[in-house]
């Protein structure tokens, strides 16, 4: 299977987005201005800043020429994995519930952090256990996950959570500590820790490496 | 002719704002007692054609409707 990683003016982590695919699959990295997605079979808009953040995070980048075709891709069931800033511009986009606003300590915080997984039947965590925890870091100053009261109840009882931060980790102040949300349909997942970064024992742990693998898991399923 | 146009944008009613807290925090120790309520926001101006599309600027760009209220302002 093949991935395509996007790269927006700003973004940083596409490179190690690349790597971490690779480990599964093959990997493309697809230019902003292009609309051609080239047949790749899922895609991940990874972490940076992009188009610098200005006026809100993500807020630019939806509109770029090549959101539109991930948009139509989404909209066809293609997996989409949004990371970190990439979180963001899938929100912003309206492809994910809910928005990300400023870290409650107004710090950018560079950590590993604990994640539990909440549901292990899905595109994303199926390489999972269910109550499985994820040692994956994190790195952020805008990464308050935030949805109004309806909304939330909504996104909870559909089981969109995927990801909380285990216990005393939620160091952003997200809502019911919410850490990655899926879609409605559960083809489109974001997460503001990067498991990207997680995926090589010299780093520290490996358990990123899981969500990539279960996004190839379910392509491969599917082909 | 093209117009002045003020867009106010806040941090929904309810919504944490860090931002406004720390700023509310700070006043007072620079000895401005009796500030409360602060809250931080984003002004854009921009010189429009027609005026009565900015709502519709707010909307899909300048403002997420989801966690902040826009005012419009002609000056």
């Amino acid at each position: 299977m093949r991935f395509g990683v996007l790269r927006f003016p700003g973004t940083c982590d596409e490179v190690d987005a690349q790597l971490a695919c690779e480990r599964v699959g093959e990997a493309t990295i697809l230019w902003h201005g292009d609309r051609d997605l080239q047949g790749v079979d899922a895609v991940v808009v990874p972490g940076g800043f992009s188009y610098g953040d200005y006026l809100r995070v993500g807020a630019i980048a939806r509109f770029a020429p090549i959101m539109e075709s991930v948009i139509q891709f989404a909209r066809e069931g293609g997996p989409v994995l949004g990371i970190c800033n990439g979180f963001q511009v899938l929100c912003e986009a309206g492809l994910l519930p809910g928005a990300l606003l400023p870290n409650r300590t107004l710090r950018f915080v560079c950590r590993q952090v604990d994640l539990v997984v909440e549901h292990a039947d899905t595109v994303f965590t199926n390489a999972c256990e269910q109550g499985e925890r994820l040692s994956i870091p994190a790195k952020h100053t805008t990464g308050c996950w935030y949805a109004p009261h309806e909304l939330h109840e909504r996104v909870e009882a559909n089981g969109q959570v995927l990801l909380r931060y285990a216990p005393g980790e939620n160091f952003n102040g997200s809502l019911a500590d919410v850490a990655g949300v899926r879609n409605e349909a559960g083809n489109v997942f974001g997460l503001m820790p990067h498991p990207e970064h997680a995926v090589d024992p010299l780093t520290g742990s490996v358990d990123g490496l899981k969500l990539f693998q279960s996004i190839a898991n379910h392509v491969g399923a599917h082909v | 002719m093209s117009r002045r146009v003020r867009v106010l944008v806040r941090p929904k009613a309810g919504i944490l704002d860090p931002q406004g807290q720390a700023v509310e925090r700070a006043l007072p120790a620079l000895g401005f007692e009796g500030v409360a309520n602060v809250h931080v926001g984003r002004l854009i101006e921009l010189d429009v054609e027609d005026a009565s599309r900015v709502g519709e600027m707010c909307e899909k760009l300048l403002a997420n409707p989801l966690i902040e209220d826009y005012e419009i302002v002609e000056a």
